[in-house]
């Protein structure tokens, strides 16, 4: 059991600079994130994009402020559980909250702080009635062990780079290869691309292009699936998997599931302190919502701090918190 | 200031006559979004697909830039002819009157 002052779920910016504030009043703070590294959008989705709006940085890329924010923590000396999704959350006895990951990793603190943005990043699914019976018996979202698919035959559905990134590699190891795709063309890299047409020229890739599959049938697994195309002309391939990918839709996830105020997805707070309706537990940053929210990265730092103002009252309500300038602290000290 | 008239059909069939002002920089998802039409999570960046719309009018639009068209091409409920993300649609006077309807979340 990993045990701390505050839980922060999503190591996004506002979870990262949530840690400084906390680090100030003394108090220790173990991020969880769903991704394999701390930066949440920033780093997983526009790294390489320039930010406008910070403060004092007339231009500053995503990744950049990640890594500024990183250093500003150190001295604060943050745990990571990283590439696990909190799941559970539970209140035990003494009223602190354990939550638990989708690996089974156990945290305990008197405190919580979702931070997650956007939330988890989940694979949109086709709109087909017996989906969910087949899925993990022959259909799959993400592609983890790609060794467990070789000399097997594989249906791909999809137009983007990842589609054809994994149908050029199964083309090498699979025993069949199918590409589905709903247009004539392509808008993955063109390098990609190329390769995928040559593929096809060569027998090595089925590129089955205007179509779109309509229906899965299997007993017990996947077996076949049948296909249409924008002329109504239909055909069945049978198959051992089929890998839909179509990209990834955000969803709040697990969150929504442990009795917090919700509006639209996102979590109903006190714009005093940024406090939900589950005593000890906090939302910062994209996912919340309030009058006047603005999901801006500038704002959830603002959050952060009141959050940690009122986590300090809530946790150590006998103690007074003095309020101090890091230029009068002559330095920030840390653990 | 001066307003242009935004027509919403929403998820629900229902018609909604939007007034906005064309200078303040705003996106056709911000206006949207402000009156709870969409829900526009990833706050504009073509990211989410929770502003995807049918534009049902004639108007001529900016182009699509390819972080939208590879968003669009991902969705199930897509129409090749009348496609858009709110968010890629700055508010002008070029879409003055405007028909646009809400497309349902994939």
């Amino acid at each position: 059991m990993i045990k701390t002052d505050i839980i922060i779920i999503g190591a996004g910016p506002c979870g990262l600079f949530s840690v400084f504030e906390a680090g100030l009043l003394k108090m220790r703070c173990h991020l969880i994130d769903s991704l394999p590294v701390p930066g949440g959008q920033c780093a997983e989705i526009y790294p390489k994009k320039p930010i406008y709006d910070i403060p004092a940085f007339p231009e500053i890329l995503a990744e950049d402020l990640v890594k500024n924010l990183m250093q500003q923590i150190k001295p604060f000396k943050p745990g990571f559980t990283l590439g696990e999704r909190a799941e559970y959350l539970e209140r035990k006895e003494n009223k602190n909250y354990v939550v638990t990951t989708n690996k089974g990793t156990k945290h305990e603190a008197p405190v919580v702080v979702i931070a997650g943005g956007l939330g988890c990043f989940e694979p949109r699914k086709p709109h087909l009635e017996n989906i969910e019976n087949f899925e993990g018996k022959g259909i799959e979202y993400i592609i983890k062990d790609p060794d467990i698919y070789k000399n097997k035959k594989i249906v791909i559905s999809g137009g983007g780079d990842s589609a054809l990134d994994w149908a050029i590699y199964f083309s090498k190891t699979a025993s069949e290869i199918s590409l589905v795709h709903r247009r004539s063309s392509f808008r993955g890299h063109l390098d990609s691309v190329e390769v995928i047409n040559n593929l096809s020229k060569e027998g090595k890739v089925n590129l089955i292009t205007d179509s779109e599959v309509y229906n899965i049938v299997g007993e017990g697994k996947l077996q076949e699936i049948f296909i249409k195309n924008k002329k109504d002309q239909k055909m069945c391939i049978k198959t051992d998997f089929w890998f839909p990918l179509f990209g990834l839709v955000p969803k709040l996830g697990p969150i929504k599931n442990w009795g917090l105020n919700l509006e639209k997805n996102a979590i109903i707070v006190n714009s005093l302190d940024y406090s939900t309706n589950m005593e000890g537990v906090y939302a910062i940053g994209d996912v919340n919502t309030y009058a006047g929210k603005l999901k801006l990265i500038l704002c959830g730092f603002h959050e952060g701090a009141l959050m940690a103002q009122s986590a300090f009252k809530y946790i150590f309500p006998d103690q007074k918190s003095s309020f101090k300038y890091t230029t009068v602290l002559g330095g920030i000290k840390g653990f | 200031m001066k307003e242009i008239t935004i027509n919403v059909i929403d998820e629900q069939g229902e018609a909604h006559k939007l007034k906005t002002p064309i200078e303040m920089g705003l996106n056709l998802m911000d206006v949207l979004r402000s009156h709870d039409l969409v829900e526009g999570a990833c706050g504009g960046m073509a990211l989410c697909a929770t502003c995807h719309c049918y534009i049902e009018s004639s108007h001529k639009l900016s182009d699509q830039k390819d972080d939208e068209l590879a968003m669009l091409d991902q969705l199930f409920s897509i129409d090749e002819n009348k496609s858009r993300l709110a968010c890629q649609i700055p508010i002008t006077e070029l879409i003055d009157n405007i028909t646009v309807k809400i497309a349902p979340v994939d």
